[in-house]
């Protein structure tokens, strides 16, 4: 695990959980849940799919934030660049599907990289700004470019990948794991360490003679092909796109509560918090308009109370038993 | 005409948007916080004027102060509540506090602004002007609300610019945010400054939503633009910088206003996000900023 464990709110150490640990459980809840659709209806499974894209999201977040320590405010600009470029491709151009997630995806490392060369020069808050004004100008020029976007309306795509809830379920949740296991595998690699590192002390790392700007940008660059791809893919899932549902900042804030909420520098505390915040969502719908009111301030209870998100109570929970 | 009708218009609408973020960056400047409930304050102001003056008929003085009173309530309870115990947590490292007060306010943005839905729907809302009628400035009809906007707003900026410089209380502030670690070896209580400063920033913000609610109207949806314009506008000026927060609120302002008349409102926004864009690509410190 990483150099440094933190602690937990009463002020004892966290319990660590070893890779092989982590990867034993993560097996398990991945082989349970693939078993899943032979139990539970439909509904369920519609409302797991999409939280497994949004745990891609908040996974490829979590690497640029809890490891380079840097805050993208803006993680929907590189979702939308990938959902959109797929989108438009498909509906304009009538691609295989495949070839319009391709070409998705690579539309947001593209844009990620336009972001990040002037966005990794500023720190801290000029960097969130950076990230968060990128979103704006998106969901601008979507409204502005009507013709090709559906603008506010929303972008139709004719193509989706099954209309089959086991299969679309099937391969969301493929997706997910394959994504959560190369991020997980990523962040505690060396590279995962030189980003820690520089996250925490960037002159200190370049001291030790780690090109910390080559990482950071390597580091944007996963995360945006993680987002990119998710985004593509989440496109033809839902056969639509739009502003409200893929570019907007409060998607951007879902994100980044759910990483925050499960907790940070951990990958699939990431996921385990969107999947929550998806699924608490859901459960709490007969609570109508209070539904979000009572999401939020859980989130924040838990970030006020339990710094470390909802994968350290669990650790300490499973290192009591 | 319209070049003095722009004029007139720019000039109401930047010196809210002044009003709106001087607070914001006062809070940055002594005391290191991005509040992102920020526009949640604002809003809840708007409404809470509007609330009193259409349920309990108090008049629409009474409901403005009412409004003021309850964006300094909040800002009081976001400091007890949400910003000090994460400042003062054991649990959360210092490199990591800001990124966890950015989450923490940003949830409690939230919270307020659902809670507003809730109470009061997410239906746009106009506080009833104080003063009513139209006036004619060299030909161009303007109504009188909006230059009531244009001089409270300044006479707030002006009531904080004599408080923070004229003031023994105002000086404290100050000198906090050169040298926290001064002031205490001065005998000065650190604790009530942020206090004040907070209470100063509920007052500001508070005025800012109410006139922003008699000026242009607010709904729960407000939250996040508002928050996300001050803070542009914060960063545009250089952070922790009032006189650069001033100029950049004028040149946002008017940049909008510009592109709303002469190109279409529906573009009202993007010049001013581009040119953030490109100020952060020469010159990332903001216009006035010191580092």
């Amino acid at each position: 695990m990483c150099a440094r464990a933190g602690s937990l709110g009463d002020g004892r150490p966290m319990p660590r959980l070893s890779v092989r640990e982590m990867s034993f459980a993560a097996i398990i809840v991945v082989a349970l849940a693939a078993a899943l659709p032979f139990f539970v209806s439909d509904y369920v499974l519609g409302v797991l799919t999409p939280g497994f894209y949004i745990a891609v999201f908040a996974m490829a977040w979590d690497l640029l934030f809890g490891f380079a320590n840097e805050v993208n405010f803006g993680p929907t600009f590189l979702i939308g660049l990938g959902a959109y470029a797929a989108g438009i491709i498909d509906n304009r151009l009538g691609w295989a599907i495949w070839l319009c997630v391709a070409a998705g995806t690579a539309a947001a490392v593209a844009g990620g990289l336009v972001l990040a060369l002037p966005a990794l020069r500023v720190r801290g808050p000029y960097f969130g700004l950076t990230t968060l004004v990128a979103v704006l100008i998106l969901s601008n020029l979507i409204v502005v470019f009507a013709d090709l976007t559906g603008g506010e309306i929303g972008l139709t795509v004719p193509d989706v990948i099954s209309i089959d809830a086991h299969a679309n379920y099937w391969i969301a949740l493929g997706f997910m794991s394959a994504s959560g296991a190369i991020l997980f595998a990523l962040s505690r690699s060396p590279m995962g360490l030189i980003l820690q590192a520089s996250g925490q002390d960037a002159v200190q790392a370049g001291a030790l003679g780690f090109n910390v700007t080559k990482h950071k940008l390597a580091a944007f660059t996963i995360s945006a092909f993680f987002s990119g791809l998710a985004g593509a893919l989440y496109v033809f899932y839902l056969g639509a796109a739009s502003v409200g549902t893929l570019v907007d900042v409060t998607v951007g804030v879902q994100v980044i509560i759910a990483a925050v909420l499960g907790g940070r520098r951990t990958i699939l505390g990431a996921a385990l918090g969107a999947i929550f915040l998806i699924g608490a969502t859901e459960a709490l719908r007969p609570l109508g308009e209070l539904a979000t009111l009572v999401v939020s301030a859980v989130a924040l209870l838990i970030v006020l109370f339990f710094p470390n998100g909802l994968i350290a109570l669990i650790a300490r929970v499973g290192g009591r038993a | 005409m319209v070049a003095l009708q722009i004029l007139i218009d720019g000039f109401a609408v930047s010196a809210l948007y002044a009003l709106g973020a001087i607070g914001f960056t006062l809070i940055f400047g002594v005391s290191g916080v991005l509040n992102l409930s920020h526009g949640a304050l604002m809003v809840a102001a708007a409404v809470a004027a509007w609330a009193a003056n259409g349920d309990l008929l108090v008049g629409n003085y009474a409901g403005a102060v009412f409004g003021v009173g309850v964006s300094l309530a909040l800002a009081l309870l976001t400091y007890a509540f949400i910003v000090r115990p994460i400042q003062r947590s054991q649990a959360i490292r210092n490199e990591e506090r800001e990124i966890f007060i950015l989450t923490a306010t940003l949830l409690w943005g939230i919270v307020i602004q659902e809670l507003i839905a809730y109470l009061y729907t997410s239906n746009a809302k106009t506080v009833l002007p104080i003063v009513e009628g139209v006036v004619a400035i060299l030909g161009v009809r303007t109504p009188t609300n909006e230059i009531f906007t244009a001089v409270v707003c300044w006479g707030a900026i002006a009531l904080l610019w004599f408080l923070v410089n004229r003031t023994r209380t105002g000086k404290a502030v100050l000198a906090a945010s050169m040298n926290p670690r001064g002031v205490t070896l001065l005998g000065i209580e650190l604790a009530w400054i942020y206090i004040a400063v907070w209470a100063i920033y509920g007052v500001l913000a508070g005025i800012a939503g109410v006139l922003l609610g008699m000026f242009l109207g607010v709904s729960s949806y407000s939250v996040g633009p508002l928050t996300a314009s001050a803070f542009s506008i914060v960063v545009l000026g250089g952070l922790g910088s009032v006189s650069g927060s001033l100029i950049a609120a004028y040149v946002v302002g008017y940049l909008e206003t510009l592109t709303a008349y002469l190109v279409s409102p529906a573009y009202r926004t993007i010049p001013a996000l581009l040119l953030l864009v490109a100020v952060m690509y020469v010159r990332p410190r903001g216009l006035l900023g010191r580092r």
